[in-house]
């Protein structure tokens, strides 16, 4: 079955346009040197808004835990179910992470602590999310 | 009624002190309604509204307590399952009955206004709107109390629930997310407590040692003081006891997590009566008192917290609350955190180091004995997995724990003070009771 679909709003917009056009950009606060996701209207760690900037990641990452969703409440993915839901951190600052189904990953199999790339995936004809896929 | 304006009434920073109002606010009465699975749609003196009336009869019974007396009414603005319950979110579109159940009010909503007009109360002056749930509005409660808002307050919490699977429907059932929703929902995550919480537990077997199921021993006590706790779901709709083998048998729901790790939705309401302590030795029950309410909303740095996170926001929550109560842990006696999803309840108890149990030896403790006959009665409640999802069975039994009459659950140990929640690790409330009111 197919995956929701995002809806982009004003601050979610750049995000999800740089997704689309195959590119991982967080936010990135030029005072503290930090990125951010999901976006904010203000860094979270100095308030600022002016210095808040788009910036591309490798997109490399590693899976710190996962659990596999065998009852879940999303209507739309409910045929998929039992499906991995892995967490994933982002190797040029950790303390970012993501959510990934790990594509190609069956489900219980899911090798914690492995590398993962940024890939990704149609969800709808104008729409692409990121996903992440295992290195091997 | 006019609703009033809102004041900072939240203890919600760090480093407040010990609480000004310490000792002189108290809960002087309770009562619950029945506490069925679903509302049947047809019995009207079952309705969400019905109950919260009785349920406050109760309570002003219990207190002693006129209804001419109560000055105050807070009362969450319940909703049966947000707007992701679809359509078990509302009686509509079906047609609605004769009055007072001619709207959703009553049938899928309850707040002070209706409760008010429905019960008659002829001297109310303050019944606020927007009211947080119970985690924060106990806190709410108390503070207007003090502030000299009201006098002698009733305190309602509803929980509702009706036909079909819980919070199927709504937002849950549609193709696109928006809002917070784009950033979980496309990979299969709704949004809840037990998403949240399942992450950083499985971080914290990694770290700590242990599984999953070393959870069980903690679950299967939380039945067996809801076996002993009359009003609960599991008591009065003849549950049998959980066991271990029922536990590790039971089906996945996002596995690790298992049904068993989650409360189970029902109808019902809670009242509390809530007035000065000086008031309150006048009451038909001995007084108990709020020795301190606290409040927190810390906010996630990315997509979801990790056990580092958790661990903070928890250990920030205990420094507030036992500040501003000026006590520490080994002063409590009864210890009532959350238990929505059995998961996050250690996060609690290694934070507030109840019976000296640091980070990392919950499931230890857990093997132990946590019976209420024994020297750890931890949650002694039952809470929401041995009652249902209530979210006041944390409240009532830290009163009656304090007041003596527990009956089968009253602890062995001492019982002076208690600490009870419903708070999620990022946001909600504590409240500090005592036995007495210094």
């Amino acid at each position: 079955m197919p995956k929701i679909i995002p809806v982009p709003d004003e601050l979610s917009k750049p995000f999800w346009d740089a997704v689309n056009e195959k590119r991982l950009s967080l936010q990135n606060c030029t005072d503290c040197d930090r990125l951010q996701y999901p976006p904010r209207q203000t860094c979270m760690a100095c308030g600022s808004a002016e210095k808040l900037e788009w910036k591309d990641v490798a997109g490399k990452g590693h899976i710190s835990t996962y659990i596999v969703i065998e009852d879940g409440r999303l209507n739309r993915r409910m045929p998929d179910q039992p499906y991995n839901l892995a967490l994933i951190t982002l190797d040029e600052d950790t303390s970012v992470n993501f959510y990934s189904n790990l594509p190609g990953v069956p489900p219980y199999e899911v090798p914690v602590g492995a590398a993962v790339q940024v890939i990704f995936e149609e969800v709808g004809p104008v729409q692409l999310i990121h996903e992440w896929q295992v290195v091997s | 009624m006019a609703a009033q304006t809102p004041y900072g009434w939240r203890r919600d920073t760090d480093g407040l002190g010990v609480w000004e109002h310490r000792g002189k606010v108290a809960v002087a009465g309770f009562g619950h309604s029945p506490v069925n699975r679903r509302w049947d749609e047809t019995s009207m003196d079952q309705t969400l509204g019905a109950y919260s009336m009785l349920a406050c009869e109760l309570a002003m019974e219990d207190a002693g307590v006129t209804p001419d007396q109560i000055d105050g009414v807070i009362c969450c603005d319940s909703h049966i399952a947000g707007s992701s319950g679809g359509t078990a979110s509302n009686w509509a579109p079906r047609p609605y009955f004769d009055p007072p159940y001619d709207s959703e009010w009553g049938l899928t909503l309850v707040n002070g206004d209706w409760l008010v007009k429905q019960m008659e109360l002829p001297n109310v002056k303050y019944a606020p709107s927007n009211v947080p749930t119970i985690g924060e509005m106990m806190g709410l409660a108390a503070q207007s109390i003090a502030d000299g808002l009201c006098t002698t307050c009733l305190v309602i919490y509803p929980t509702g629930n009706m036909e079909g699977r819980y919070r199927r429907g709504g937002e849950n059932a549609q193709d696109h997310a928006d809002g917070a929703r784009q950033w979980t929902f496309p990979w299969g995550n709704h949004g809840g407590n037990d998403f949240i919480n399942i992450f950083p537990h499985n971080q914290y077997c990694l770290k700590y040692g242990g599984t999953h199921d070393d959870v069980a021993p903690f679950v299967i006590n939380q039945h067996r003081n809801g076996l002993l706790t009359p009003w609960g779901y599991n008591a009065s709709s003849g549950m049998v006891q959980l066991t271990d083998e029922d536990y590790v048998n039971s089906r996945y729901i996002l596995n690790p997590l298992r049904i068993f790790d989650c409360d189970r939705p029902v109808n019902a309401s809670a009242a509390y009566l809530v007035t000065s302590a000086e008031r309150a030795r006048d009451m038909r029950q001995p007084p108990v008192y709020v020795l301190n309410h606290s409040q927190h909303n810390f906010s996630q740095r990315t997509t979801q917290p990790d056990l580092d996170e958790i661990e903070d926001w928890t250990d920030r929550a205990a420094k507030r609350m036992y500040e501003g109560a000026g006590l520490g842990p080994a002063d409590v006696d009864i210890f009532n955190p959350y238990d929505g999803y059995s998961i996050m309840s250690q996060f609690f108890l290694e934070a507030f180091q109840w019976h000296g149990v640091k980070r990392g030896d919950s499931f230890a403790f857990y093997a132990d004995d946590i019976r209420v006959e024994g020297p750890h009665p931890f949650s002694s409640s039952g809470g929401n997995l041995g009652n249902g999802r209530t979210r006041t069975a944390m409240y009532t039994d830290s009163i009656e724990q304090l007041r003596g009459s527990a009956g089968p659950r009253q602890v062995t140990v001492r019982a002076e003070t208690a600490l009870a929640a419903f708070t999620t690790p990022s946001s909600g409330g504590w409240m500090m009771f005592g036995k007495h009111p210094s």
